[in-house]
């Protein structure tokens, strides 16, 4: 038994991201019913799921913006410590919260950029403050990341003044910018004009070559079948199946998620 | 021309004083400003914790200092401060009344009211931030302090420089109540250059224009820093 523990333990201390056995209620409504799931380096997993079966709230449990019941979440080997309380879980220091958070690239569906800094001001300013780097080479590092999404003409705009498209880009050379472990992506196309989705696909979609390890909450079919290297589909706060896109997208594919599937065909 | 003469900067004149009693309207009003701004991040701090104790205390403070005359208050603090001082004084064996530096208990007075409206406008600011940048903050690893630095407080400056310049006129006007501790502000001494030349109403309108320089120029103060704060809005946001 201990020994089991043990070479578990090893298997998380190895993943880039390992997730034990989650669970998260809001007052009684049970949101996640025990979720796992192991992400290895390079991994580009895509969470699909009708809305309401969890997988926001699953995504946000992951750097800790909802702290989870119960369960063990480990990034790169480190495991966040927690404590009970009522039988709840509570982070035991907002330190290591901090830390795991920085090592955490989150994504949200609206942008989220701060609107009184311009988007270069917003690209160092977690690896200025938080990371406490010389400013010099966080600014030249902001602005290669502004020329890979290719908004580098923008880099003294504020977001305000910015499509959409653009801000979502925006926002992902600033997750960038704090070099994180893992990618946390919260439905990053859900909010934008359909014209303007192409757009932020492709910045992910070379994120994914480049190796970047991703987790990916999305409506988005081609980009979980052509672009991720698994896919776990959601149903009531539980994993109904996971597997690699060629398999998930056959016909050997449960019947909830075939279902989930033939409603996006319309 | 005799206007001129009692007007005028001579020997007769009032010219001097009042100018410097205007300059004093605008220390009172700037002190009271600086100790309202303190006062009211705390109470706004309060009224939007978590603690039900503190938020009761929040709403305490707002719902008294707004609603109760602002001369009830400044009595309230320069006599009522002064007995408390004498009180002391015949304590310690000193016989007879000591009363409050009436600036001091004029400033603060005003401030503890300003401080009042200064709270719903911070409020109102902070509630203005878009969760999700303060989401964005705590995702990228900024700690709590990090957070109302970088993040909060230049938005809630921001968002509440509209409203501080309406407290400030508030505040500007309030301080005239404080003439009533014979604080030398612009309000007493254009009454005492009435009362001792008798040309009230002469010097009632040349008072009353001193205090529409003052919050005319200040008005302008406020707007630069609003279209200032702004340059980071949509253009149909700087315009308004």
């Amino acid at each position: 038994m201990l020994q089991d523990q043990q070479i578990d333990n090893a298997t998380a201390t190895a993943n880039r991201l390992s997730v034990r056995n989650i669970r998260k209620s809001f007052g009684e409504l049970e949101v996640l019913r025990g979720i796992s799931l192991e992400a290895h380096d390079g991994d580009v997993i895509s969470i699909l799921g009708s809305s309401g079966s969890g997988k926001s709230t699953f995504l946000r449990c992951i750097n800790l913006l909802e702290i989870a019941d119960e369960g063990e979440i480990w990034v790169d080997g480190e495991q966040i410590q927690m404590v009970k309380k009522q039988g709840k879980n509570i982070p035991v220091s907002s330190r290591q919260v901090d830390h795991i958070r920085a090592e955490l690239g989150m994504v949200f569906q609206s942008f989220n950029l701060w609107s009184h800094m311009t988007i270069l001001q917003n690209l160092i300013e977690g690896p200025v403050h938080v990371l406490k780097r010389p400013r010099a080479e966080c600014i030249a590092e902001a602005e290669a990341l502004l020329e890979k999404v290719g908004i580098a003409e923008k880099r003294h705009a504020y977001p305000a003044h910015l499509s959409g498209g653009q801000q979502q880009r925006a926002a992902i050379a600033r997750s960038l910018a704090m070099k994180p472990k893992v990618m946390l992506f919260d439905e990053p196309t859900s909010a934008l004009d359909p014209e303007l989705v192409g757009e932020v696909l492709r910045v992910m979609r070379s994120l994914a070559e480049e190796g970047m390890t991703m987790l990916v909450v999305t409506h988005e079919m081609s980009f979980a079948r052509n672009v991720s290297n698994r896919v776990i589909f959601m149903r009531e706060g539980q994993i109904d199946s996971d597997g690699a896109p060629e398999t998930m997208f056959s016909d050997a594919a449960s019947p909830a998620f075939r279902q989930f599937i033939g409603s996006f065909r319309g | 021309m005799w206007i001129f003469e009692v007007l005028g900067f001579g020997q007769k004149g009032w010219g001097g004083l009042l100018i410097v009693a205007a300059l004093m309207t605008l220390c009172v009003t700037t002190v009271a400003l600086i100790i309202g701004a303190i006062l009211g991040t705390m109470v706004a701090a309060a009224k939007l914790s978590g603690n039900k104790f503190l938020r009761t205390l929040g709403n305490i403070y707002t719902t008294v200092f707004r609603g109760v005359p602002e001369l009830l208050i400044i009595y309230l603090i320069y006599f009522g401060g002064s007995g408390a001082v004498t009180a002391i004084g015949r304590y310690l064996g000193y016989e007879g009344f000591l009363g409050l530096p009436s600036f001091a208990a004029g400033a603060l007075a005003v401030g503890i009211i300003s401080g009042a409206y200064q709270a719903e406008v911070y409020r109102g600011a902070f509630l203005a931030i878009p969760k999700g940048e303060l989401e964005a903050a705590e995702a990228i690893g900024m700690h709590r302090g990090l957070r109302f630095r970088r993040i909060i407080a230049p938005q809630v400056l921001r968002f509440a420089i509209p409203g501080i310049g309406n407290v400030w006129q508030l505040s500007l006007k309030d301080s005239a109540l404080v003439s009533v501790t014979g604080l030398a502000d612009l309000m007493r001494t254009s009454q005492v250059a009435a009362g001792s030349t008798r040309q009230y109403l002469l010097f009632f309108v040349v008072g009353g224009c001193l205090y529409l320089v003052l919050t005319a120029l200040s008005d302008r103060l406020f707007t630069g820093a609003e279209r200032r704060a702004n340059r980071s809005m949509p253009s149909s946001f700087s315009q308004a």
